[in-house]
């Protein structure tokens, strides 16, 4: 263990322990862009940058281990001045256009210029536009928006392992691009979605949710991925009883099997919910055809078929394909019912398909 | 799966992925695979016949000529006895039946296999060689393997790889299926099955009857084993079969030779479907009612790794759809077995008592993370590792199987390996990724992968529709060039209804034990039209 | 008066730089042979006490350095022969004329820390350098005396952040050339993971003369805390400009009076700035000042690899200081937000007050970034690039004021 002072309190922290970790242990909120605790360090917004009593420059604290003796300040007047700048800095190649934009009430960028008071940038100049055309109907890639923070090109090689994109060029013009500069769906993606997650602000987000609610209109209802049988966990999000979106919590304890990671059909395939050709009603075949019914109807005509057949063929002329779609109290309902009050074991379902 | 997910990213130092195109199919488990090959250099052995994403990254690829899994195992084992690499201790003192099974693999050798699977001897040495000198080695398997004439066999040949290296019961090891379905898992240990309650607890012991019996407050259950979903459709062709109650499937796509499965629900008296969607199936139906997806129910899933997992309701069920447990209470009531539960917390809470690994479960320890079944009281931990001092019966034991090929063989009229299977942006008949806009505009229709020099020698060119027939049936969809299989092997997707890929496939002869249908190889024919 | 004093380029021009033979002759190959006999501790000690400090810019004690190495299977040796800064050719120059003491300071260090293999990261725009110095490898294995030290040259990416010692071990991993983060430090964990000591071809290249003189004789030439010789490339508005090399506490008005010939044309002087691109700009005033780190330091500049750049008094210095901006706007890697967004903003204001339609506040905001970079940029790049604006904003202010309308 060793002593580190942040703010004037002493903690003791093991050794290797990164300042960062240390000053949100001593209760300092430390602003970052690039760091995320899943990926590797990038150590490259300079947002959490820190100063240290004796040292000619400041630190940036997530790269950094604590020191034995150190002294630290995470809001001395040089920290908030190079805080303010960074932001002043990204301000102006930024596309401010928060109240269209997806992300507003729930971006870094916006949260860090209202916490130091960043209310427009000193730095006025040439500002480089990129190109928003991507033909995918999964990804908005709006770089006029993207702050460099390269969470996305870390999460997409080091969780999904897809590699579609880096970053080219150098200095200014350095942007976030696939191999070839072309377009996601001829890169390696996979449309998995990572990036979005990851995304600090409004540079990458979803089309499919694209106008459907701003992130502090809806709610969010972690479950179970409906599709194969890895079994991650989601957030539905919910706005006026309807989804409109899929998010996904990064905590290994609400993610156990995923931490957050999904695939395609997880993050972008929900809208089926809402599909217009959903059944809402029970149907009776009349005359050949199915039509609507009332609840009463349809279950008292089809409780009659089934006491009808049991009578006249026995049990066994009845089955049930249950499903591996359905919970597991409905499956367990269902083959008690088979079994119970039908009185076969005909009841199977799709495993094997 | 014998182990969990996590251990796949983790602690497997090999891992061995045959039938099953991971990045597509369970792309998370994908992910983490590749991880733990490319950060921690576990080593990887992937057996398909086509050269899948991960292949890229193997240590080993081995192509073998579908449906000659057995073969291919059984040989991978004559290297490891041979060689002498097997774990002698674990055989001596957790297995029985070792002797048979050597005796029986004594002709497998590389050679000798090499000419049934196509795979070169040195490769399966290599194979074998990776897998058995592993401290904990890894095997993953999915539908490649079980969709077979021989699924069993084969599920068997792979336990018998695992047996012989130890490779059972300890972090990183294991035999383990990747399930298809969100919940197969939980359906099976549920009992929907026909032979089998909760908990895999056999309908023919009397004295499970007994407890159930006395669980359900009634009389007299059935004591002999039901049909299974193939057997069903095969009795109701006959006639014998008169009332079919069908909840979220869609044999009418999922199932194979769906000519047969559609003249039997013809002869059906009675068909009732309760789904989201007027599935192929459900436009059939007698009677149809409308449930509700994953976001407007609550419950739990149970995942491949056996971890229960809760499901919540986001949104009300729309319209004037029902949950589906309300359904089958309302049904129930009207039968006169009332049924009477307040919410799916109360359901789980009954399957709790009568299901000795869920009994320790409970919606209050799962809020946050899901535990691994099995977990037979409220203060055990769950169990990620299966038979980790002693397997279910005691010793493990070893199955003698011997190389069966597959039921039907490419020929003049037929010259192409047809298999099927899934892709990466749809999932299983289409029914909820097809209605998902972004899914279905980026992979609207159905594609036949075909070799390029087939496809060059046949005037076949990338996107041109061609037709794609066998004994059973045809259809027409876009020829996809792709040199990911071999020339005369042809690979489609069951996604999709107007190109369905089980109009094509057999339905016979099932596997004799899990009644799985030969989806994975049958003889096709590819015309230019 | 002030003389040259020649230690690495004592033979300049009598040997052929590729010929280890010839090396040997005058000398060569008798310190690596001295460490080869020594513990390796024992070689590490003497490099310590000759107190030989980085002459790639960054000063940092050589021996210090070595003796964080760890042990490990495999470690390397690097020898940064990138020179990206305009204006310095001194690591040319010594690989042009001694060739061999930078490979023997080399298996010296390979020695100390025990590596046998060695890398030289040579500046895309020395083709020829390349090629000399293969030959140069080859000609001292064929002689026997590197052992079983093995060099492998490796041609750079054309990028000036590669000479920083972390973005070159990422270029000679074939990846993009951006520093990484430190610590650890590459002597812990360098090139592939392993403990790498990176070091200037300067430094290396006076390893030989330290092991077989001893480092008692090396502490006592020059500056007593930055002993030692330094090759300095002069040019600008001097009658002399080349390169020499001085005692490190050779004072900067005898580098351009005396060596240098004074200013050409009869004009008079204005500012010199030491150090390359990134180095500050000094007025008349502290002409005394010697050229050794620390001296530079307390007046606020920095030796650095040694480029002395005269100005007359005819010189715009905020013309001259707009196209350095451009300079590392075109260079910064592009990683941290600081420097990627300052050096594009400086340049842009600096154009801005050279046209002449800037404003005292422009002034201000120059000076708060020039701040902000410096304190909280990644990488030397960008903690040294607005030296230049303020070190004249410093001294020369009036001349950006003169150009406001
Ligand atoms: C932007 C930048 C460029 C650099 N370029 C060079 C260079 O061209 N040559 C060099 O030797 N050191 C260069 N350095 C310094 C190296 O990072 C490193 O400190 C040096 O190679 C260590 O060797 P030394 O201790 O022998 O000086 C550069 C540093 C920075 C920040
Ligand atoms: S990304 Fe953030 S700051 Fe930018 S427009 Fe969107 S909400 Fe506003
Ligand atoms: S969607 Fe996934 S694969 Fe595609 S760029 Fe984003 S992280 Fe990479
Ligand atoms: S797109 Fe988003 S995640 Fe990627 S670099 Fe830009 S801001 Fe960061
Ligand atoms: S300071 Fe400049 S050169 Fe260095 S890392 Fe940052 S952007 Fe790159």
């Amino acid at each position: 263990m060793i002593n580190v002072t942040i703010n004037g309190k002493e903690i003791q922290v093991p050794r290797g322990t990164m300042l960062l970790e240390a000053c949100r242990q001593a209760g300092a909120d430390i602003p970052t862009f690039c760091h995320d605790p899943h990926l590797q360090l990038a150590g490259s917004c300079r947002m959490c940058v820190v100063e240290a009593k004796g040292r000619w420059n400041l630190l940036a604290s997530c790269v950094m281990p604590a020191e034995n003796g150190m002294e630290i300040e995470t809001e001395s007047p040089s920290v908030v001045e190079a805080r303010k700048i960074i932001l002043e800095l990204l301000l102006a190649r930024h596309d401010l256009s928060c109240h269209t934009c997806e992300r507003d009430g729930d971006c870094r960028l916006q949260d860090y210029c209202y916490r130091y008071g960043v209310k427009e940038s000193r730095f006025a100049g040439e500002i480089i536009h990129f190109s928003k055309e991507d033909p995918n109907p999964f990804i908005e890639r709006d770089y006029d928006k993207c702050i460099m923070c390269t969470k996305c090109v870390r999460v997409c090689k080091e969780i999904t392992g897809a590699e579609a994109i880096n970053v080219k060029d150098r200095g200014h013009h350095a942007a976030i691009s696939t191999a070839f500069d072309g377009n996601l769906a001829d890169s390696t993606c996979v449309f998995c979605g990572q990036c979005i997650m990851v995304c600090p602000v409004g540079a990458l987000t979803s089309k499919v949710s694209m106008g459907k609610g701003k992130p502090y209109q809806v709610e969010k209802v972690l479950t179970t991925c409906t599709y194969c049988g890895t079994g991650c966990t989601l957030e539905l999000n919910v706005k006026d009883d309807t989804v409109v979106g899929v998010s996904s919590n990064r905590d290994e304890r609400y993610s156990p099997v995923n931490q957050g990671a999904l695939c395609v059909k997880g993050r972008f395939g929900w809208d089926f919910i809402h599909a217009e050709d959903r059944l809402t009603t029970p149907l009776i075949r009349k005359n050949g055809e199915l039509q609507p019914a009332s609840w009463d109807e349809a279950l008292d005509f089809a409780a009659a078929k089934l006491k009808q057949i049991k009578e006249a063929s026995g049990p066994d002329a009845l089955a049930m394909f249950a499903s591996a779609r359905i919970t597991n109290e409905e499956n367990y309902l269902a083959q008690k019912f088979m079994r119970a009050v039908i009185g076969t074991n005909n009841v199977d379902h799709c495993a094997r398909l | 799966m014998t182990n969990s997910i996590a251990e796949l990213e983790k602690d497997a130092k090999a891992i061995f992925l045959i039938g099953t195109n991971t990045t597509e199919n369970h792309p998370v488990i994908g992910y983490k695979i590749r991880k733990n090959v490319r950060e921690n250099g576990a080593k990887l052995i992937v057996a398909d016949p086509r050269k899948i994403e991960l292949a890229e990254i193997a240590d080993v690829y081995m192509r073998f000529k579908p449906g000659t899994d057995v073969a291919l195992i059984n040989g991978m084992i004559n290297v490891i006895i041979s060689e002498g690499l097997l774990d002698q201790e674990f055989v001596d003192q957790r297995t029985e039946g070792y002797e048979d099974v050597a005796a029986s693999i004594a002709k497998y050798t590389p050679e000798y296999v090499s000419t049934i699977t196509g795979v070169p001897a040195e490769d399966i040495k290599k194979a074998a060689r990776i897998y058995a000198e592993a401290e904990a080695a890894a095997v993953c398997y999915a539908m490649g393997v079980t969709q077979h004439s021989t699924g069993t066999d084969n599920v068997k040949s792979i336990c018998n790889l695992a047996l012989v290296t130890g490779n059972l019961g300890k972090p990183g090891s294991g035999v383990n299926p990747l399930r298809g379905q969100n919940n197969v898992q939980g359906a099976c240990d549920m009992g929907a099955l026909p032979v089998v309650l909760t908990a895999y607890q056999k309908v023919v012991d009397e004295p499970v009857r007994q407890k159930f019996e006395t669980a359900w407050k009634v009389d007299k259950l059935p004591d002999k084993n039901g049909l299974t979903l193939t057997d069903a459709i095969n009795k109701a062709y006959d006639g014998e079969l008169k009332g079919l109650l069908v909840i979220g499937e869609n044999p009418m796509l999922s199932d194979p030779d769906l000519h047969h499965v559609e003249e039997a629900l013809n002869k059906l008296e009675f068909l009732m479907v309760q789904d989201i969607f007027l599935t192929e199936t459900a436009e059939k139906a007698d009677v149809v009612f409308p449930g509700v997806t994953f976001a407007e129910k609550d419950g739990t899933f149970s995942n491949t790794e056996r971890r229960v997992q809760r499901v919540r309701q986001a949104i009300s069920s729309l319209g004037n759809a029902k949950q589906d447990w309300e359904i089958i209470c309302e049904l129930s009531n009207r039968l006169g077995y009332p049924m009477k539960y307040s919410s799916p917390g109360e359901i789980f809470e009954e399957i709790r008592t009568v299901t000795p690994s869920y009994a320790g479960i409970s919606y209050d320890r799962i809020e946050a993370t899901g535990l691994h079944w099995p977990c037979p009281t409220e203060e055990h931990p769950g169990t990620p590792i299966l038979h980790k001092e002693k397997f279910n019966r005691g010793l493990g034991l070893f199955h003698v199987v011997e190389y069966i090929g597959p039921a039907e063989h490419p020929d003049n009229e037929y010259p192409f390996i047809l298999t099927t299977g899934r892709q990466l942006y749809h999932y299983h008949t289409g029914t909820m990724t097809r209605r998902s806009s972004a899914l279905e505009e980026h992979k609207p229709y159905n594609e036949v992968e075909i070799h390029p020099n087939t496809a060059s020698r046949m005037g076949i060119v990338e996107g041109e529709f061609v037709k794609l027939s066998t004994r059973r049936g045809s259809i027409e969809l876009r020829a996809k060039l792709t040199d990911i299989l071999e020339e005369n092997v042809v690979f489609t997707t069951f996604h999709y209804k107007e190109a369905a890929a089980n109009l094509l496939t057999l339905s016979e002869p099932l596997d004799p034990v899990a009644k799985i249908p030969p989806y994975k190889v049958c003889a096709a024919n590819l015309e230019k039209i | 008066m002030a003389e040259e004093k020649r230690i690495i380029l004592e033979y300049a021009d009598q040997i052929n730089p590729e010929n280890a033979g010839e090396y040997i002759k005058v000398g060569g190959y008798k310190g690596l042979e001295k460490a080869r006999a020594m513990s390796r501790k024992d070689v590490i000690e003497e490099v310590k006490k000759s107190g030989l400090r980085g002459r790639g810019g960054a000063g940092f004690p050589a021996g210090l350095k070595w003796s964080f190495v760890p042990e490990a299977p495999v470690k390397y040796v690097v020898c940064n022969l990138d020179e990206g800064e305009p204006g310095t050719y001194k690591d040319r120059i010594i690989c042009q004329k001694n060739a061999q003491a930078v490979l023997e300071g080399m298996a010296i260090c390979g020695t100390a820390i025990d590596s046998t293999k060695g890398y030289i990261y040579c500046r895309g725009e020395y083709p020829y350098v390349v090629d000399l110095l293969n030959k140069a490898i080859d000609s001292a294995k064929e002689a026997g005396v590197l052992g079983d030290f093995d060099i492998e040259v490796r041609m750079g990416a054309g990028a000036y952040v590669c000479g920083e010692e972390t973005a070159l071990i990422e270029s000679i991993e074939g990846n993009r050339g951006e520093p990484r983060f430190k610590p650890p430090f590459p002597g812990v964990e360098g090139l592939w993971g392993v403990p790498t000591i990176v070091n200037n071809v300067e430094t290396f290249a006076a390893l030989p003369y330290i092991l077989s003189n001893g480092g008692e004789w090396f502490a006592g030439i020059g500056a007593p805390k930055y002993p030692g010789t330094k090759i300095l490339t002069l040019t600008g508005d001097v009658n002399n400009a080349t390169y020499f090399e001085v005692p490190t506490d050779y004072n900067l008005r005898d580098v351009i009076y005396t060596l240098g010939g004074g200013i050409k044309n009869g004009k008079k002087f204005k500012a010199v700035q030491v150090g390359g691109t990134s180095g500050a700009f000094i007025p008349e005033q502290n002409l005394n000042t010697p050229i050794d780190f620390d001296s530079m330091s307390a007046i606020g500049a920095a030796l650095g690899s040694g480029a002395v750049l005269v100005l007359d008094e005819t010189r715009d210095i905020v013309d001259v200081v707009t196209r350095i901006a451009k300079f590392f706007e075109h260079e910064s890697c592009g990683k941290c937000n600081p420097c990627r967004e300052g050096t594009f903003r400086a340049f842009e204001l600096m154009e801005i007050i050279n046209d002449g339609l800037g404003n005292a506040g422009d002034l201000d905001t120059l000076k708060i970034l020039g701040r902000v970079m410096k304190n909280a940029s990644f990488c030397g790049l960008g903690q040294a690039a607005p030296i230049p604006i303020q070190s004249t904003l410093q001294h020369f202010e009036h001349e950006y004021k003169r150009k406001f309308l």
